[in-house]
């Protein structure tokens, strides 16, 4: 990365903060600011991950292989693309799988969001607060933080080992199929999972204890957080999509008022809302600010612990979020496992007829909308997903635009690795979000 | 006023030199790479002894210098991406392809049927500035490769063994026999012949588990073709059993698209049987 500098007065010096690579995240990208006189000309986010199609080749497939092939498009979060393919299908099917089925989505739901977050937390966030190029780098600096890294990994593995039970295996689970699951556990098998569960409890609210008392720059920003809400539950797989400025839609009318645009002068696709044009925040944050009250009691403590007044709007503390939903996901966990009781049957049956469906979950980085329209064989004849990192795409190209101008002072690298941050608040999928890039900002 | 980063000394004990690993990604889910992370019991004891030296996933370190091992993640899709395995090639000893989309192309190849440009609309309004190959490659396309681990996603535990046997000096071995017997050894009950249910492990390779039949589930071959694996013969089985063509073109045409043996079985009823 470098930043280069012109000769000549204060107010016009021109400066390019540039990161050539984005490390840390998933999938390829990079950040182009332009300053001049301490105003920001230019963002450009250019994610150089090549488009796969997905949307495309899904065209004539299987309704029944959406889970599967939808799982591929991210190795990180596949449960939320089988979860939203699923749910998508079954509303365009009218199908309802029931009170028990439900159960275990969620159960594998809290899985993933159990691995993802305690990898973003502690291998792709952490390191940037202690100036670490990585979490081994960390690791091997203070014996403190090699600590630290085994037990996230140990955070990790209890998410996976409930994603490997209930899906077969950690990355693109086989388990999952329209109306169900292939085999559901017997409660026997899940009975070890419990143990591992409670000692990662331990290591949960440890964790929470810790991010929260991170050093975090001042950058509370006004923003309109999204997210589901279920009348009593935290929300994994159903609810209303509401937000912070006051919508309150079901969630077949998102495309009503959110939609993907073009941006003229590139080839990204970005979420905007309808009315205005606006920019929103998606993931674990928004969940939190608009769900605080459907958090169990012992998350919602440690969140209060923290000293971090909630609702909270700096992106930064997004790492406080995460490690308070590991927390919750592990409790709602082992209440899902001590509440179970076995389907009648694996899944419901699914018969083909000619529809249309959508759905939205909340993947581990924010709302997953997938709209499915189907031929009366079962074909897909079109598809449309859209990952929570399109839309909070828009989100951290304005954050950039307002925190660049902080960071002028200080060195090329240093300056760079700040607004790596902020990209880096928001786990962004870019292999999710190949639709995603670069925009200029006129001053 | 922002402050920058605190920058802690890094620590004073010299090392002796590690072999040098590196990761890259090209067209792909970033589930194969992310298997190593996912080796929570190992990676600390990996990560001692050899020097992650690129890994843009974990690590922000530059891309500098050369690798002992590389381990290279995705299909190549465009013109940036075949100027970048070349590269990786190059700096690299021993370049190691993880999964499907490395060594064939991956899901994404299920594009190379149709013209992009017709498929790049459907998802882009204006396809004028999406730069993108005819089709996905594998990276044997461009350059030699020399070793291939199976699987959409790879086995974790098989890519520890392959790291271990390089790094032992010796060169690693993957077996590719039919999924069918790891099922027989693990006692399971055949789907295809008890249930009649369209299974592709008499003609997929090992390396996974047999774990689809261990959740009452027929194989669906993410693990690509066996050695030999007489694909067309099993084509023609499921055809037997009811299964439709276009299900069975379908069935052979997800992970594996590309490869010759799935290909030619996906085909039987196109009147070009074998």
């Amino acid at each position: 990365m470098t930043v280069q500098g012109s000769d000549g007065e204060s107010r016009s010096t021109t400066r390019t903060i540039q990161i050539d690579a984005l490390a840390r995240v998933e999938g390829e990208g990079a950040v182009t600011i332009e300053l001049k006189g301490g105003r920001v000309e230019d963002v450009r986010l250019r994610i150089f991950e090549a488009p796969r199609l997905f949307e495309a080749f899904l065209r004539g497939r299987g309704m029944a292989e959406a889970p599967d092939i939808t799982a591929r498009i991210c190795g990180i979060c596949p449960v939320a693309y089988q979860m939203s393919a699923c749910h998508a299908i079954e509303a365009a099917l009218g199908v309802e799988p029931g009170d028990r089925i439900r159960a275990l989505r969620r159960l594998l739901y809290c899985g993933e969001w159990i691995e993802s977050h305690a990898l973003h937390v502690v291998f792709l966030h952490a390191p940037d607060f202690f100036g670490c190029e990585s979490a081994l780098a960390m690791a091997a600096l203070r014996p403190e933080f090699a600590q630290r890294i085994r037990d996230s990994l140990a955070l990790k593995k209890a998410g996976n080992a409930l994603v490997r039970l209930l899906g077969g295996r950690e990355i693109h689970p086989i388990n999952v199929r329209l109306g169900g699951f292939h085999r559901v556990p017997r409660p026997v098998e899940l009975a070890p999972l419990a143990e591992e569960l409670k000692a990662a409890r331990d290591l949960a609210r440890d964790l929470v204890k810790w991010v929260g008392g991170l050093d975090f720059p001042d950058f509370e920003q006004d923003y309109d957080f999204v997210a589901l809400r279920h009348p009593s539950d935290y929300p994994m797989n159903e609810g209303r999509l509401i937000s912070t400025g006051g919508l309150d839609i079901a969630m077949d009318e998102f495309l009503d008022h959110f939609e993907e645009r073009q941006v003229p002068y590139s080839n990204a696709l970005q979420c905007r809302k309808r009315a205005g044009g606006g920019a929103y925040f998606v993931g674990p944050l928004a969940r939190m600010n608009l769900n605080f009250d459907r958090l169990s009691s012992e998350p919602r403590q440690a969140a209060l612990e923290t000293g971090i007044a909630w609702p909270c709007s700096n992106p930064f503390m997004g790492i406080v979020a995460r490690a308070v939903e590991i927390l919750y996901a592990i409790d709602e966990a082992l209440r899902l496992i001590g509440a179970y009781e076995p389907p009648e049957e694996p899944a419901v049956s699914c018969e083909p007829r000619a529809s249309a469906g959508s759905w939205i979950t909340e993947a581990p980085r924010g709302i997953l909308f997938h709209r499915y329209e189907i031929d009366p064989g079962g074909l897909i004849t079109r598809a449309n997903l859209i990952p929570p990192t399109s839309q909070n795409q828009r989100q951290i190209e304005e954050d950039l635009i307002r925190f660049a101008p902080s960071v002028l002072d200080l060195e090329p690298d240093a300056a760079a690795w700040r607004c790596e941050q902020v990209v880096r608040n928001y786990d962004p999928c870019i292999s999710c979000a190949t639709h995603f890039v670069r925009f200029k900002v006129v001053s | 006023m922002i402050q920058p980063l605190p920058i802690i000394a890094e620590p004073s004990k010299p090392r002796k030199p590690r072999p040098r690993l590196g990761v890259f990604k090209f067209a792909s889910c970033d589930g194969c790479q992310l298997s190593l992370l996912d080796c929570e019991d190992q990676l600390l004891d990996v990560a001692e002894k050899v020097e992650i030296a690129f890994f843009r996933e974990a690590t922000r370190r530059p891309l500098e210098g050369t690798f002992d091992v590389a381990l290279v993640e995705g299909s190549i899709s465009n013109s940036e991406q075949e100027a970048a395995i070349r590269d990786v090639r190059a700096r690299s000893r021993f370049l190691v392809c993880l999964g499907a989309c490395a060594s064939h192309g991956g899901i994404q190849a299920l594009r190379n049927q149709s013209k992009s440009e017709e498929l790049i609309r459907i998802v882009y309004a204006d396809p004028s500035t999406i730069e993108l190959l005819d089709q996905s490659h594998p990276a044997s396309a461009y350059v030699p490769v020399d070793l291939e681990l199976p699987g959409c996603p790879i086995n974790k535990d098989q890519l520890i063994e392959v790291l271990a046997w390089t790094l032992a000096g010796a060169r690693p071995m993957i077996h590719r026999h039919a999924l069918c017997l790891e099922c027989k050894r693990r006692g399971l009950v055949c789907v295809l012949v008890a249930r009649g249910e369209p299974c592709l492990g008499p003609a997929t390779s090992t390396g996974c588990g047999a774990i689809c039949m261990s959740y009452d589930r027929p194989c669906f071959g993410c693990y690509g073709p066996a050695e030999k694996p007489n694909a067309s013969a099993l084509a023609a089985r499921l055809a037997e059993l009811g299964a439709a063509p276009d299900a069975i073109r379908r069935l052979f045409q997800t992970f594996y698209a590309t490869a010759p043996d799935f290909q030619k079985a996906s085909r039987i009823h196109d009147g070009t049987r074998v």
